[in-house]
């Protein structure tokens, strides 16, 4: 789960974390209230969105005059801002973060993730902060250096020196550094993190070590210890469908095809989106309903296929293990009658309790298309979509 | 012969007493997995089913002499129960258990790594060596004994390779879901190489995903390592670029983890490709 700056700065300033002073407004009279308590003669207007890339999008102002904030304020709050990773519609800003301007001596990178690889978190620092850091990744790795933590000892000061005085770090700023980056481990740890991300981290003219931007992302697993972090939240950065779908326990990613997916299992799900674009088909969904659904939850994800008017046809593709393929049978007669279902509709079931499922199919007097295998039908899909 | 468990396999479940632990002890039961026992806290000494049930994994493993151990308990407390089962010596552990908490799960692997146990999972289907031994929740009937070995991080993929199999007369020595997390017990490499090793596996079918990197390390594990033929799908070519936070997953990986950079790599390493999932059993059966 993901959150904006702002609420990751609360979280921050709560472990001791060194972050610019700073408020946030939804209205631009807001912004300039907060600007004239923050008090100087510049600041920082910065949209409040989930997505990266927002100072390029034109979402992140200088101001330098209160009413430069105002008017900054203004332009960006009901925005729709466009970024590398919002897609081309863009996304609605409804709240800026104005924050006191400070002087840049260098700008850093630091970051904390899981490293697959090893199974460890580990954390990353580098010299070249600010600038696009996947660029520096990819084409100066030795400029990333990382350092793996075991979980039974936790983060111990020699980490951060050795990651401090990697990206050039000396005397005071080091010693701040290892404050910083041990200050963002316990809060990455106790808060159940799953990203959490400085670029840049900034050495101030004063000395001072200072983050500029902070994106913190959640483990949606672990958000049942913690309350506080559920309720950061903002349903108006996520689909309305995939909220509804995630409340009946069912995975569901819109995509721009006209083939409906219902689908067991996330691996199966991409495998049949795969499958029907081999055959010259567009997916329309990614739809998992998971081991514990039942006809009511089956019934649902049939609503919310349908509610994307794209859709030409729906493909069901269950192998049955955890769920059975009886279960799935009566959510589809079930949502076939309440939902007057009137594209066509392709069936594959195999697995568990397969022979009932595919009996109470056959005695509903549905049209349904049944299909023998995956292959089947994907091309059986692909001509429904097609031929409607 | 078959990798990991047999007829001799002595299986207790965790969490036993729950609806999905009964359900799903009671099929591999009458798939003719030896049942010796179950461990529900607070419930030792009743008998559940015909299975007895113990406090502890430790008395349950004292009592019964069980060597592996299927974890049924819900996620908040998954983790505990794993490092009961690796503290009480279990040899084999298959955690079914679907949204452990990752920084749950990493510490159960640094346990793990210290210890003589073997973990599976966690969220995944289980491990099955048809005609033996089923521990998880796949359907069995689908399966049948036979030389080729089946590893995936996706439970129902693994159920459509396996019923391709099937289809065509060809059986499996055993069957490996290692479960979709990031975090997990065991990787293809490790599955890869106990099928190697396996004198009754003559091939095997690799099942991957898009993200991460465990397809990639595998492939150059397979072009070193491998001289039985292996024949891959991944998952998600059509999937669409996912809206990421951030830039440490993609710095950390080295950033190309998609379907088609994996299916390159394997190909580079002699690997089997399959574009489509439909094709895994026709593909295997051509390289017999």
């Amino acid at each position: 789960m993901n959150v904006h700056e702002y609420q990751a700065k609360r979280l921050m300033k709560d472990f001791n974390i060194s972050v610019l002073e700073g408020g946030v407004a939804s209205t631009p009279a807001e912004a300039v209230d907060v600007a004239k308590k923050l008090g100087g003669n510049i600041w920082v207007v910065k949209a409040q969105i989930h997505a990266g890339g927002r100072g390029k999008g034109g979402g992140v102002k200088l101001a330098k005059s209160l009413e430069e904030v105002e008017n900054f304020a203004k332009e960006i709050i009901g925005m729709q801002l466009v970024t590398h990773q919002t897609g081309p519609e863009g996304k609605k800003v409804n709240k800026v973060l104005v924050e006191a301007g400070c002087d840049i001596e260098h700008e850093y990178y630091v970051g904390i993730v899981l490293d697959r690889d090893t199974g460890l978190t580990t954390m990353m620092a580098s010299s070249e902060g600010g600038v696009n850091i996947e660029e520096v990744a990819h084409e100066t790795p030795e400029k990333i250096i990382k350092a793996s933590i075991d979980p039974a000892t936790g983060f111990t000061p020699y980490i951060g020196r050795k990651l401090a005085f990697a990206i050039g770090l000396e005397g005071d700023a080091m010693k701040k550094c290892v404050k910083f980056l041990n200050g963002l481990y316990q809060l990455y740890i106790s808060k159940d993190c799953s990203v959490a991300e400085i670029n840049p981290l900034v050495v101030t003219k004063q000395g001072e070590v200072i983050a500029l931007d902070a994106k913190l992302n959640f483990d949606e697993s672990a958000l049942f210890r913690h309350p506080d972090i559920a309720e950061l939240r903002d349903p108006t950065e996520e689909s309305a469908q995939e909220l509804e779908a995630g409340k009946h326990g069912l995975s569901y990613i819109s995509l721009d095809g006209n083939i409906g997916c219902l689908v067991n299992g996330a691996g199966l799900a991409m495998g049949t989106m795969d499958i029907i674009k081999i055959y010259g088909g567009e997916p329309a969904n990614f739809l998992d309903v998971g081991g514990g659904a039942t006809k009511e939850t089956v019934e649902k994800a049939f609503s919310i296929i349908l509610e994307d008017k794209n859709v030409k046809a729906i493909l069901v593709n269950i192998f049955g293990g955890i769920m059975k393929c009886d279960i799935i049978a009566e959510g589809i007669i079930a949502a076939a009658k309440s939902l007057k279902l009137s594209v066509p509709l392709i069936v594959r079931l195999e697995g568990t309790n397969v022979s009932v499922g595919k009996k109470l199919l056959a005695e509903s007097g549905l049209a349904i298309t049944a299909a023998d295998d995956l292959a089947d039908a994907a091309k059986k899909a692909v001509e429904a979509a097609k031929g409607a | 012969m078959s990798i990991l468990v047999n007829r001799d396999s002595r299986l207790i479940t965790i969490g036993l007493t729950g609806k999905q632990g009964t359900f799903h002890t009671l099929q591999s039961r009458d798939y003719g997995t030896n049942v010796v026992g179950g461990v529900t806290p607070g419930k030792g000494g009743m008998v559940h089913e015909g299975i007895p049930v113990y406090n502890s994994t430790y008395q349950a493993v004292k009592e019964t002499e069980a060597n592996v151990a299927m974890i049924f308990v819900p996620p908040k407390f998954a983790a505990d129960a794993i490092l009961e089962s690796i503290d009480a010596g279990v040899e084999l552990i298959v955690a079914i258990t679907e949204g452990i908490p990752i920084n749950d799960m990493i510490k159960v692997r640094s346990v793990l790594n210290k210890s003589n146990s073997r973990l599976i999972g966690p969220n995944c289907p289980g491990i099955i060596t048809p005609g033996e031994c089923k521990v998880g929740i796949m359907p069995g009937h689908i399966h049948m004994p036979g030389n080729v070995g089946v590893i995936s991080r996706s439970g129902t993929l693994t159920y459509e390779a396996v019923y391709q199999l099937t289809q065509r007369d060809i059986g499996q020595s055993t069957c490996v879901g290692i479960g979709g997390d990031p975090v997990n017990g065991t990787s293809f490499i490790d599955c890869l190489d106990l099928f190697e090793k396996d004198k009754d596996t003559e091939a095997v079918i690799m099942i991957g995903e898009i993200g991460g990197n465990a397809e990639t390390e595998a492939a150059k594990w397979i072009r070193d390592n491998m001289n039985k033929p292996v024949v891959s799908f991944i998952a998600g070519a059509s999937a669409p670029a996912g809206k990421r936070m951030g830039h440490a997953g993609a710095i950390i990986s080295g950033g190309d983890d998609t379907a088609e950079a994996k299916f390159k790599v394997l190909e580079q390493c002699g690997v089997t490709i399959v574009r489509s999932p439909a094709e895994l059993g026709e593909k295997l059966a051509s390289v017999l």
